[in-house]
């Protein structure tokens, strides 16, 4: 990694914060009525997020990789640097890809079912993509709060009892995992004496024996944090209830939000805990692994027992998250690079198609036959004292032009062929790329087992679990496809075009993932290599202030490669 | 002095627990604060805090730094109890929204037993 000492500061690291920011602030300028104009404000802002983000991949891919922004040019350890390296700029594109065709469901009709929909989505992308870009531990807890904040809205966004109480437990929940955070960063602060991520990774492997107990006990609330937010067992059972109660689009984004916490997990425990840690390797890894496995068995097991598709989809996404804190556990336990470049290939794919598949609950559920202890899909009504009493504290609906504008009656065969293939691609079948990726973490961990010998038991129960839980995931989705098409054949709600086509970009998303898989696991496995390697320390301590030497010529000069 | 604030934070941390754990959705907000304000102080804790230190420098001439606070945690509290704050707002909305929508201040939004 060449300093980048008098280099032209990389000002595009910054665009995919201060885009949604500057777009979400926008907004709320106009009032609520206008909200094809937000629409339209939202959908600008979420295409330029999509080229910077591209843009930020293809600048990762070159030479010398990983690149650091520094904020307000304060020198390295003191200031707050934001990181762009293989893992952060995936995921930022990752947020930009899922963003669109969730804002297009919006679009269809949800952005009419309550206030400020779209500020508190683009404040969402902000803090999404503000938590994947920082290097500074505080700066990601301001980040996760400004993503929280945001997903409380958007929990409660179009109101109605269900999602006021299952709101109401997800806010207290993620606040009490925010203390947690805190306590963490407070104790990893006091004994290492920093905040920056990459200067705690280079300072926790010089610890004094007595001081590493305290950073262990600080890292481990950290890791309770990060793993209520990805929601692995017995910090799970908030997730399916809450997801379903969500509307259809903002459980999309909420199966990313998710995520976040297996990304933080996996940037802390690799920075501090990575094989060339010294003393401290791995330390909570069979932990990890553990509570990955018993979260795929609760989710596998949850999906069996559930009805309705939006409350499957959350056990599929709690399988999900704990593929990948099995996979993040066992890599700090010494699973090798390809474990970790499989599972970042899963995280990807995974998250798509579960977003997917919320997407899609809510047009299968629209008129589906009411279910004992199921809320409908549609809105209820609201009474006119509920408005009265209501409707000036905001949390009434604003639904004065309810029918979306366009869109084409689509058929209930369109959807049902998409989820067969949303199907095919959760339950990791091949060719989609969630096969390629459970199989390279198979692959990668039997490769790398040798090597270690704790290793070996968690092997065989992640082979085990991973294979039944995908089998499982089949035989659900199935029986549920079954019953809704085929046999429920005369049940056709009225589908929007305008549903479909995010539905369908997704999955053309996913099948152009599968189909340049290489070049996708070549990304993933160099982020993996990064990620072991401590490249991200070397990065970030060797970066230097910019000189001001303010834009001469010469200056200019130097800065170009 | 450490003892002092140890308890104090013991005590709110305690108290914040006990109160969580509770079924009606004001004492689980009233929980909410109490953890709060004990992790905030923890947070002013782990900057080693002494008796007669102030955390901002004077101006100019040679500065000893060991006889000044470390200024970084308090500066970690404020911005804590500023997130803190509106997010328990929030929950404060909601909690009264929860009230009106279902008629009780059960967190489950119903009695137990009914």
């Amino acid at each position: 990694m060449t300093p980048l000492t008098g280099a032209a500061p990389d000002h595009l690291l910054i665009a995919p914060l201060l885009i949604p920011l500057i777009a979400g602030a926008l907004m709320l300028f106009y009032d609520d009525r206008r909200r094809w104009l937000k629409f339209g404000i939202g959908l600008a802002a979420i295409l330029l997020l999509a080229n910077v983000s591209l843009s930020l991949m293809d600048r990762v891919g070159q030479a010398d990789g990983a690149r650091v922004y520094i904020l307000g040019n304060w020198p390295v350890p003191m200031g707050i640097v934001l990181v762009l390296d293989p893992l952060s700029a995936m995921m930022v594109m990752l947020t930009s890809i899922l963003a669109l065709p969730t804002l297009l469901y919006a679009a269809a009709g949800w952005q009419g079912k309550g206030q400020h929909f779209h500020s508190l989505f683009q404040f969402l992308l902000f803090g999404l993509n503000g938590a994947f870009l920082t290097g500074d531990l505080f700066n990601l807890f301001v980040f996760f709060e400004v993503m929280l904040a945001a997903s409380y809205g958007l929990v409660l966004h179009g109101s109605g009892v269900a999602r006021i109480r299952e709101g109401m437990h997800y806010i207290a929940i993620n606040l009490i995992a925010s203390l947690l955070f805190l306590l963490g960063v407070a104790l990893v602060y006091g004994v290492t004496g920093s905040l920056n991520m990459a200067e705690i990774g280079q300072v926790s492997r010089t610890l004094g024996p007595e001081q590493r107990p305290l950073f262990h006990a600080g890292a481990a609330l950290l890791a309770a944090a990060f793993l209520i937010k990805a929601a692995a067992w017995p910090m799970c059972f908030w997730l399916p209830r809450t997801y379903a109660a969500a509307s259809a689009p903002v459980a999309a984004m909420l199966a990313l939000m998710s995520k976040v916490g297996v990304y933080a997990l996996l940037r802390g425990a690799m920075l501090c805990f990575g094989p060339d840690a010294g003393v401290s390797a791995g330390f909570g890894g069979w932990i990890l692994s553990a509570l990955g496995l018993a979260t795929m068995v609760y989710g596998a097991a949850g999906l069996l027992s559930v009805d309705r598709l939006a409350q499957r989809a959350g056990y599929v996404a709690l399988i999900s998250s704990g593929t990948l804190v099995a996979a993040v556990g066992m890599g700090l336990q010494g699973g090798g690079e390809r474990l970790i470049g499989g599972a970042l290939l899963y995280l990807f794919g995974s998250t798509m198609a579960v977003a997917m598949l919320y997407l899609l609950a809510e047009m299968v559920e629209r008129q589906a036959p009411p279910e004992p202890n199921a809320e409908p899909a549609t809105e209820a009504t609201r009474t006119p004292e509920e408005e009265i009493e209501w409707g000036p504290m905001g949390l009434g609906a604003v639904d004065d032009d309810d029918e979306p504008v366009m869109g084409l009656p689509g058929s209930l065969v369109a959807v049902g062929g998409i989820y067969a293939a949303t199907v095919v691609i959760l339950a990791g079948l091949p060719p989609f790329s969630n096969f390629v990726g459970k199989f390279a973490m198979l692959s990668g961990l039997l490769a790398s087992a040798n090597q270690s010998a704790t290793l070996w038991p968690f092997l065989w129960a992640f082979f085990a679990i991973l294979l039944a839980s995908g089998f499982v995931t089949l035989v659900s989705l199935v029986r549920y496809g079954i019953r809704r098409f085929w046999y429920d054949i005369d049940d056709r709600p009225r589908i929007l075009a305008l549903e479909v086509t995010p539905v369908a970009i997704l999955l053309a998303g996913l099948c152009l993932l599968s189909v340049r898989a290489d070049e996708a696991m070549r990304l993933t496995l160099s982020a993996a290599r990064d990620l072991l390697s401590g490249g991200y320390i070397h990065t970030v301590m060797e970066v230097r202030p910019v000189d001001p030497g303010i834009g001469t010529p010469t200056d200019a000069g130097d800065a170009a490669p | 002095m450490t003892f002092v604030l140890a308890c104090a934070i013991g005590i709110l941390i305690g108290s914040g627990i006990w109160l969580v754990l509770r079924p009606r959705t004001f004492q689980v907000i009233c929980g909410l604060s109490l953890l709060s304000y004990g992790v905030n102080l923890f947070i002013f804790g782990v900057g080693r805090p002494r008796v007669g230190a102030p955390p901002l420098l004077t101006k100019g001439g040679y500065v000893d730094t060991s006889a000044y606070a470390d200024p970084l945690p308090q500066a970690l509290v404020l911005t804590a109890i500023v997130i803190g704050f509106a997010t328990t707002a929030l929950f404060l909305v909601v909690l009264i929204a929860s009230r009106g929508t279902t008629g009780t201040d059960h967190v489950d939004g119903q009695e137990p037993g009914r």
